[in-house]
């Protein structure tokens, strides 16, 4: 079966006994390209489209975890998500979390039965190529999302203002935005900038009352007026009480199926 | 015993009553009289008088032995308080007057009480010298526990196992498209771990471990660190053939180094240069680990790596020796340690 790859990986060596494994079980694969960090895989991925990206989980600049949620959001709507394989060193966590969630990986070193599995759960995938988010990629979801923890419910932010300090209960929020170094918080004809990272804030948020929608992008569910596909194909939602409309990413947009 | 503790408390009562059931045996015995009233009387005075010395103990202190003079006092009150207290319960059920003493002669009971008086002060003294020798041992118990959980995670720290199946996934890579650096890392990881591994026996002055030494370690596992990175790591290492004889610290500079490479070089992906110096300065050692990676804010808990070799230092040489840190966000970090030089 012919396709096409991407091979993303910090260390040279174990990037090319990749290629050279990939090379006897998958005769037909063709390696696009093999990059060294998260970001130029996001950026060779966009660039080149191939079917079946490689992803090692610790690499610069960006893991392989938040290379594929960035993927995600930014592969054009009207090409299916490539098939995803995360490769790990010993990760017992990751390798739990990995398992939990269906996603395929494969353990460096890289043993020859354990990649031929793979390889023909991908094929597989690539065959049915059916539904809109590949199960790996639900899964990926889930993993980014975090297993539910006991930290307790946050109810009041704190937020700079000027030289002060403004209290803002949760109840108010309609959305929380990740940009740059801050978050922007928006409630109701107001927008207050929290440090707290997104990624710290979801898990003391009630995932019932708040939705995630995008990498960068947690709204109120209550709050949520409509969501619309635009002529690209990608869907925006709007919230009642706010004119910006916010994009819905990939992995979020099966919340949205019409009952 | 560090707080009250019921299952201790049941097994003195227990004993309590098997000592007074003894004690009555004799005296009925001795003194022909029935075996039914005088245990019900020695179970009485022995009860209130062991509660009024090891609830008195307790009281006083909670953990262990007040002292000699308080703990006398204590079982002269008991003994006393405890005897008539007996006397009176023991009375009431069997209707004599309240007060009045089973022994119609004075000397009797001067000899009862002195005799509770002995047995008390022994029962205090075993058992609370055995309650401390259990405490001592469960304080050395816990004293070497720790000892040995802060081995293991040194231990942990350093073979950490993203590193080590790493540089296995590497080697088994280099097996078959280049066997001779296959051996030179397998020969790499071999001294790694053989010094790793003896540093983690003995956190001590390790005996005749050099600076030469202590960077030749370093050298094999920047070597594997140099097979896995390729290009994105360089690095310097400088040591001074004057200094190269100085004792060290087994592994003193190995944390430092991990940092460098795991918090500064691994997450960048250009990469970037790693210095390892030895410097002397005036009636000081110099050690130096920089590198211009991408370097962080002044983290708001210090990591295991430099707050274990803070407490090397400290241990070592005390105020003498010291660890500066600086790190600057998209520069780099530097570590230093200065030591007094060995005369």
């Amino acid at each position: 079966m012919k396709a096409t790859a991407l091979i993303a990986e910090d260390e040279p060596l174990l990037a090319q006994a990749l290629q050279a494994e990939l090379a006897r079980a998958w005769p037909g694969l063709r390696i696009l390209a093999t990059v060294g960090d998260g970001a130029a895989a996001v950026k060779q991925a966009l660039a080149l489209r191939p079917e079946v990206l490689f992803f090692d989980i610790r690499m610069p600049a960006l893991s392989g975890l938040d290379a594929a949620a960035t993927l995600a959001d930014e592969w054009p709507a009207e090409q299916p998500l490539p098939a995803l394989v995360f490769v790990t060193a010993h990760d017992e966590f990751a390798v739990q979390a990995f398992e939990a969630q269906a996603l395929d990986y494969v353990l460096k070193p890289v043993q020859p039965e354990r990649l031929q599995r793979t390889v023909a759960r991908v094929q597989a995938a690539l065959r049915a190529h059916a539904a809109s988010v590949a199960p790996d990629w639900a899964g990926l979801r889930a993993l980014l999302a975090g297993a539910p923890s006991a930290t307790p419910r946050l109810r009041h932010l704190m937020a700079s203002a000027g030289n002060s300090v403004q209290r803002v209960s949760i109840d108010e929020v309609l959305v929380f935005e990740a940009a740059d170094k801050y978050v922007r918080v928006l409630t109701q004809g107001r927008e207050f900038l929290i440090r707290t990272p997104l990624k710290e804030l979801l898990p003391q948020l009630d995932p019932e009352g708040f939705w995630q929608i995008h990498r960068g992008t947690v709204v109120r569910v209550d709050a949520i007026d409509r969501v619309t596909r635009d002529e690209a194909g990608k869907w925006r939602l709007t919230v009642r009480g706010l004119d910006e409309a916010f994009a819905v990413s990939r992995l979020y947009a099966d919340r949205f199926r019409a009952m | 015993m560090v707080a009250f503790n019921p299952r201790t408390v049941a097994r003195r009562v227990l004993i309590a009553a098997v000592f007074n059931t003894v004690l009555a045996l004799a005296i009925s015995a001795i003194k022909g009289d029935s075996f039914a009233t005088t245990l019900l009387y020695s179970q009485f005075i022995g009860f209130y008088i062991w509660a009024g010395i090891d609830g008195g103990r307790y009281l006083l202190s909670p953990t262990g032995w007040p002292g000699v003079r308080p703990m006398a006092v204590l079982v002269v009150v008991a003994v006393f308080a405890g005897y008539a207290l007996g006397l009176a319960s023991g009375n009431l059920l069997t209707g004599r007057p309240l007060l009045s003493s089973t022994n119609n002669l004075p000397g009797a009971t001067v000899g009862f009480l002195l005799m509770s008086l002995a047995l008390g002060a022994f029962g205090a003294y075993y058992f609370t010298s055995r309650e401390m020798l259990a405490k001592a041992r469960l304080e050395q118990e816990e004293a070497q526990r720790q000892a040995s959980e802060a081995r293991l995670r040194l231990l942990e720290s350093q073979l950490e196992p993203h590193m080590l199946f790493n540089t296995l996934a590497n080697l088994r890579a280099l097996i078959a498209t280049d066997p001779p650096r296959a051996i030179d890392m397998l020969d790499r990881l071999n001294g790694f771990l053989r010094a790793t591994l003896a540093a983690s026996r003995s956190d001590a002055h390790g005996g005749r471990h050099t600076l030469r030494d202590e960077f030749a370690r370093l050298d094999d596992y920047l070597a594997l660190m140099g097979v896995r990175m390729g290009p994105r790591l360089r690095v310097c290492l400088d040591l001074p053939e004057v200094l190269a004889p100085l004792p060290v610290p087994a592994l003193l500079l190995q944390p430092l180094v991990e940092n460098a490479i795991r918090h500064g070089l691994e997450p960048s992906a250009r990469g970037g240069e790693l210095n390892v110096s030895a410097q002397r300065e005036g009636d000081t050692l110099c050690l130096s680990v920089s590198d211009n990676g991408v370097g962080s804010e002044p983290p708001a808990r210090e990591g295991f790596g430099l707050t274990q070799v803070r407490e090397r230092l400290q241990a070592l040489h005390g105020p003498a020796a010291r660890l500066e840190w600086h790190s600057e966000p998209g520069q780099g970090t530097r570590a230093r340690l200065v030591l007094p030089l060995p005369t």
